[in-house]
């Protein structure tokens, strides 16, 4: 069993969901395709979507919703 | 009573600008910080750093329970909250003063009064200033609509009473094209707010934005002339200057008094800013709304009058009456400011964030800049793109463009891309010597001259 990990390739605040009172993007046990938004990253006031590279099975998130995130921090692993 | 210890409760240039100011009052500053500006120039510069939570401002300076606490914790006896975060929030204005400190700004129900549009539009037309005319009440009825609009002449907007976010509106040229357009926005609103009120407001296709500084000390105010702000993009200003390139005297000396009405009015306390539309086609100006703080491009009103806004707040802040008198108050030459962000404008203005390797700043006569850089700092994510404000003053508005194009040249900011080249290119604008501008020029240009590098 392979694992992937999706790696925010910008520092800033790290968001799971589009808006304060919508749904998250993808929760731990949901099978997502390559491209899909899994969230957010502000830089700076300005809004960048984080997608996976590749389809499969989120096992983790290691960030969570409004919290920091570092240029090539794991935010969240893929079972592939 | 004078303040003594000020908590500053803010971050980036204005933090540093207000310990500026404080220092040479000989107050002793306080730099209230998250967790991510340990190692900012505001926590170098002042006399005593608190740490008010994390890198998040919704948890740090947005935070009023951290940063009571903070000043608790330091014996700080005043609050300054700079601009953005929590300087217009009346509940923490409130806050501060029920923890038995001095907020640096107006009343917590001034704040209150000023930052409702419909109540700060009323205030201002109570004491005389002009609004952009508009329906009065809210019109259903297409009938009664048609005849408020013959009344108010076009061209003229039609608004959705429930709106926002630029729903429900439509620009009429002229009365044959009403009818169907109120249809539209009635149906619009009801869409999307499911109210089909609508309202009617004059439009101003090449409105210019000007605003006037005032100070008070909750008895009396004076005016420090007038800002323009028209080169804006997505609604952010970008480059300022004092005073308006375009305002006649008889105009100015209106608009002026104007704002000195209203602040007078609301018995305003402190330093704060009117914001008009201008309408040069017409001569007319229109209050918009109120800035009941100190705002980013104020640098250009204290190169143009001599007067230290933050020293005047901190003072009438203290207790002390306002200092000055109108007849004290004289505009001398031309003065712009140009905000450098740490946005690529080659690539979208993407932000960008870095370590500065290399810092040159202008120097010379008429040049002062604002800026929360040294070389070495490394630009945190988290906060406003803003990372300086390069600020010229020169006898006439040509010598001051001269000068800022030899200060730009001048300027070197190693390590992460700014705006800096934006600038250089405006300066190579016909338009922008001519102040041949309004609000949707910047946008326009960009468009037609895609910046290349």
């Amino acid at each position: 069993m392979a694992t992937i990990d999706i790696i925010s390739p910008l520092p800033g605040t790290f968001y799971r969901k589009s808006a304060p009172d919508a749904p998250p993007f993808a929760e731990v046990g949901d099978t997502i395709a390559a491209g899909a938004v899994i969230g957010l990253v502000e830089v700076m006031k300005q809004y960048s979507e984080l997608a996976a590279d590749d389809g499969g099975k989120i096992m983790a998130f290691h960030i969570e919703d409004g919290d920091a995130v570092e240029a090539g921090q794991v935010v969240a692993v893929l079972e592939v | 009573m004078a303040i003594q210890r000020l908590l500053i409760a803010n971050r980036g240039e204005i933090a540093v600008r207000i310990i500026r100011a404080a220092r040479e009052l000989g107050i002793h500053t306080i730099a209230a910080h998250s967790s991510a500006d340990k190692a900012s120039l505001a926590v170098r510069l002042a006399d005593e750093a608190v740490e008010i939570g994390p890198a998040q401002a919704a948890k740090s300076y947005l935070n009023p329970a951290a940063i009571l606490a903070a000043a608790q914790a330091t014996h700080a006896d005043a609050v300054h909250p700079g601009y953005g975060f929590l300087a217009e929030n009346a509940a923490f204005a409130r806050a501060v003063v029920e923890a038995g400190l001095v907020f640096v700004g107006p009343d917590a129900a001034t704040i209150e009064q000023m930052g409702d549009k419909a109540q700060a539009r009323a205030t201002a037309q109570a004491a005389g200033v002009p609004v952009v005319p508009g329906s009065a009440g809210v019109l259903r009825d297409l009938a009664a609509a048609e005849r408020a609009a013959e009344a108010m002449g076009y061209p003229l907007m039609i608004k959705a009473a429930a709106g926002g976010g630029g729903k429900g509106i439509r620009v009429v040229a002229d009365a044959a094209e009403f009818a169907a357009a109120f249809q539209a926005a009635q149906r619009e609103g009801l869409g999307s707010f499911g109210d089909d009120g609508m309202y009617l407001e004059r439009f101003i296709a090449r409105a210019r934005h000007i605003e006037v500084q005032i100070l008070g000390d909750g008895h009396r105010a004076v005016h420090c002339f007038e800002r323009e702000c028209s080169l804006q993009r997505r609604r952010q200003k970008v480059f300022e200057e004092a005073p308006s390139p375009v305002l006649d005297h008889a105009t100015r000396t209106r608009l002026c008094a104007s704002a000195v009405a209203l602040a007078e009015a609301v018995h305003y306390r402190g330093a704060g800013t009117l914001e008009y539309l201008y309408d040069e086609a017409s001569g007319e100006f229109f209050f918009i709304e109120m800035n009941t703080r100190i705002q980013v491009e104020h640098p250009i009103t204290e190169m143009v009058t001599g007067v230290d806004l933050l020293r005047e707040m901190l003072n009438i802040a203290g207790g002390a009456p306002l200092s000055l008198q109108q007849a004290d108050i004289h505009l001398n030459g031309a003065a712009i400011e140009c905000r450098i962000n740490a946005e690529d404008p080659f690539n979208g203005f993407a932000p960008n964030i870095g370590t500065i390797s290399a810092l040159q700043w202008p120097g010379g006569p008429g040049v002062r800049i604002d800026s929360m850089l040294y070389q070495g700092y490394t630009v945190p994510p988290f906060y406003d793109s803003m990372l300086a404000k390069i600020i010229v003053h020169d006898e006439s508005r040509p010598a001051a463009l001269r000068r800022l194009q030899r200060a730009l040249q001048e300027t070197d900011i190693g390590g992460l891309k700014t705006t800096l080249p934006l600038h250089l290119a405006l300066l190579g604008s016909a338009d922008v010597h001519a102040a041949d501008y309004h609000t949707g020029w910047l946008e326009q240009w960009l468009a037609d001259n895609p910046p290349a590098a």
